[in-house]
């Protein structure tokens, strides 16, 4: 079937409209560099690409882009393995029994809505600067939408499914690993990338306290010292672009393993 | 092969509340071989009674026993037919077939034989490798039929199997299972509100009143097979059956 010359043109307008507001950004964004002609409160773009194209380049000794960037992300994925290796269990376990959920939930409850920031002071006093209390900010920010959409995925599998496991002879540990973790894995795996997003979020937070002296948060936060606006600019572009892809790959396996979640009935 | 059902009632506890009535001292003998369909209305505790023959649920009293052992949890020898085919949606129809021989350890190699001749045998053959999503309900049905008798039941509890489908496909999957019972040999339990399906299908109809549910009739069905629908032999029966029905259990 060919499509009237008019339906390609309408298809391609469309496709580019979500290319037209970051573009104006960056019109705006010029426009009023070169209005205000000051780079310590506004850069020129070139500045900023010209710091994106040097990753490796040191800055103002505080190491490279890419440095900073591979420290941020090797606390953010320690964080967030060790948040996933505690949460997916015991959602598991609370989904599945009413003891767990009894003795866990009002604890989970309290919590919960205490921002993974404000744990900082104490995380401080407790482990002070360095890994561990990152690892403890982070996972903390990472720990609730992992363990909630555990909790919701256990829950959400179908009672058929598992009873006809059982009637086939499925013992206790097949019926929690044949049927319990695969169908509630699709909404585990929504859990994982909500609880990377907030982790990242966290990591760069957590960087711009006293006292550390590595990672894109702490690069940005140098840069601020030194005015050094085209750096702070491109830290933020990195930590966007990073957030973009770990949520694309996130996506990909989604559609890719887990079709059958939104083809059921 | 024999089930019996012994003076089996179920009572619904709510808290602070009266006990509600599931089902009444039901008392059900079923031969080896034997196709019964048990026929009431909607909440007449039909699905509770196959559940617990299925030792799903526990009956308040009274019991189950197959062959002399009584039943007291899911076992092998009662597959479950549910209406929603209960098909693990992340499995192809081959790893959906072959999934209760993976969980009793049968290798994998005696494992692809009992699966290709259980697609056979649900006409199947070429959608070995389709997932389930991709297949229509009667196609469903037909592999949640093979996959629970892959391992090797004496008795099949169908829970109104075929409800959700339409009309043709319903009536083409009752004369399927009809092929399935003659060729293996089952034992057939089969849950359904059709007086026409359970006419179509059955060798003896119990039937339940409503709620709570006991039994108020049970109609041996004589007709030779395969049954025309369409034929005056079949209305006859058909009647027969309402009338029974309607002069014993106050529905209908």
């Amino acid at each position: 079937m060919t499509l009237p010359r008019a339906a390609f043109r309408i298809y391609n307008w469309r496709s580019l409209l979500k290319f037209v507001l970051p573009v104006a950004i960056i019109v705006v964004w010029e426009l009023f560099a070169i209005w205000i002609n000051n780079p310590f409160i506004l850069p020129r773009l070139e500045a900023v690409v010209a710091v994106l194209l040097a990753p490796t380049a040191d800055i103002l000794g505080n190491g490279s882009l890419a440095a900073n960037a591979a420290t941020s992300l090797e606390r953010v994925l320690a964080g967030f393995f060790v948040a996933a290796a505690i949460a997916i269990p015991l959602g598991i376990g609370m989904g599945r029994s009413v003891t767990l959920n009894q003795l866990f939930d009002t604890l989970m409850q309290l919590l919960r809505p205490i921002p993974p920031l404000a744990w900082v002071p104490l995380a401080l006093a407790w482990f002070k600067i360095g890994l561990v209390s990152m690892v403890f900010i982070i996972g903390m920010g990472a720990f609730f939408p992992i363990l909630l959409n555990t909790l919701y995925g256990v829950k959400g599998v179908k009672k058929n499914w598992i009873e006809t496991a059982e009637i086939l002879g499925a013992k206790e540990h097949q019926v929690l690993s044949r049927v319990v973790l695969p169908g509630a894995l699709p909404t585990i795996w929504t859990g994982l990338r909500v609880g990377f997003g907030i982790a990242w979020m966290c990591v760069v937070a957590a960087e711009m306290m006293p006292g550390t002296n590595s990672g894109l948060g702490y690069l940005i936060i140098a840069a601020y010292n030194w005015s050094q606006v085209p750096v702070i600019i491109a830290g933020m572009v990195v930590i966007g672009i990073i957030g973009i892809g770990v949520d694309v790959f996130f996506k990909a396996i989604e559609r890719r393993s887990f079709g059958w979640r939104e083809l059921e009935r | 092969m024999t089930l019996s059902v012994e003076h089996l009632t179920k009572e619904y506890v709510k808290n602070g509340q009266e006990p509600v009535q599931a089902l009444v001292n039901i008392s059900l003998e079923i031969q080896d071989t034997e196709f019964v369909c048990v026929l009431g209305p909607s909440g007449c505790g039909k699905t509770t009674l196959l559940r617990i023959i299925a030792g799903l649920e526990r009956p308040t009293s009274g019991r189950v026993h197959i062959d002399g052992t009584v039943i007291e949890g899911p076992s092998q020898k009662l597959g479950m037919i549910f209406q929603d085919y209960s098909l693990y949606p992340w499995r192809t129809v081959n790893d959906n077939i072959a999934f209760g021989l993976e969980l009793n350890h049968v290798p994998r190699e005696k494992r692809a034989k009992i699966v290709q001749k259980y697609l056979e045998l649900a006409g199947l053959s070429d959608f070995g490798n389709s997932y389930p999503h991709e297949l229509s309900g009667g196609m469903r049905q037909r592999i949640a039929v093979v996959r629970a008798l892959a391992v090797e039941p004496s008795v099949l509890l169908m829970d109104e199997p075929f409800g959700a489908l339409d009309a043709q496909t319903r009536n083409m999957l009752q004369h399927e299972l009809l092929e399935i019972w003659q060729k293996t040999k089952k034992t057939i339990l089969f849950v359904t509100h059709s007086v026409d399906e359970a006419v179509y299908l059955a060798d003896r109809i119990v039937v339940l009143s409503p709620r709570p549910g006991h039994i108020c009739e049970v109609i041996p069905i004589d007709q030779q097979r395969p049954r025309d629908r369409t034929s005056v032999e079949f209305a006859r029966v058909r009647r027969h059956v309402l009338d029974l029905i309607s002069q014993k259990c106050s529905f209908q």
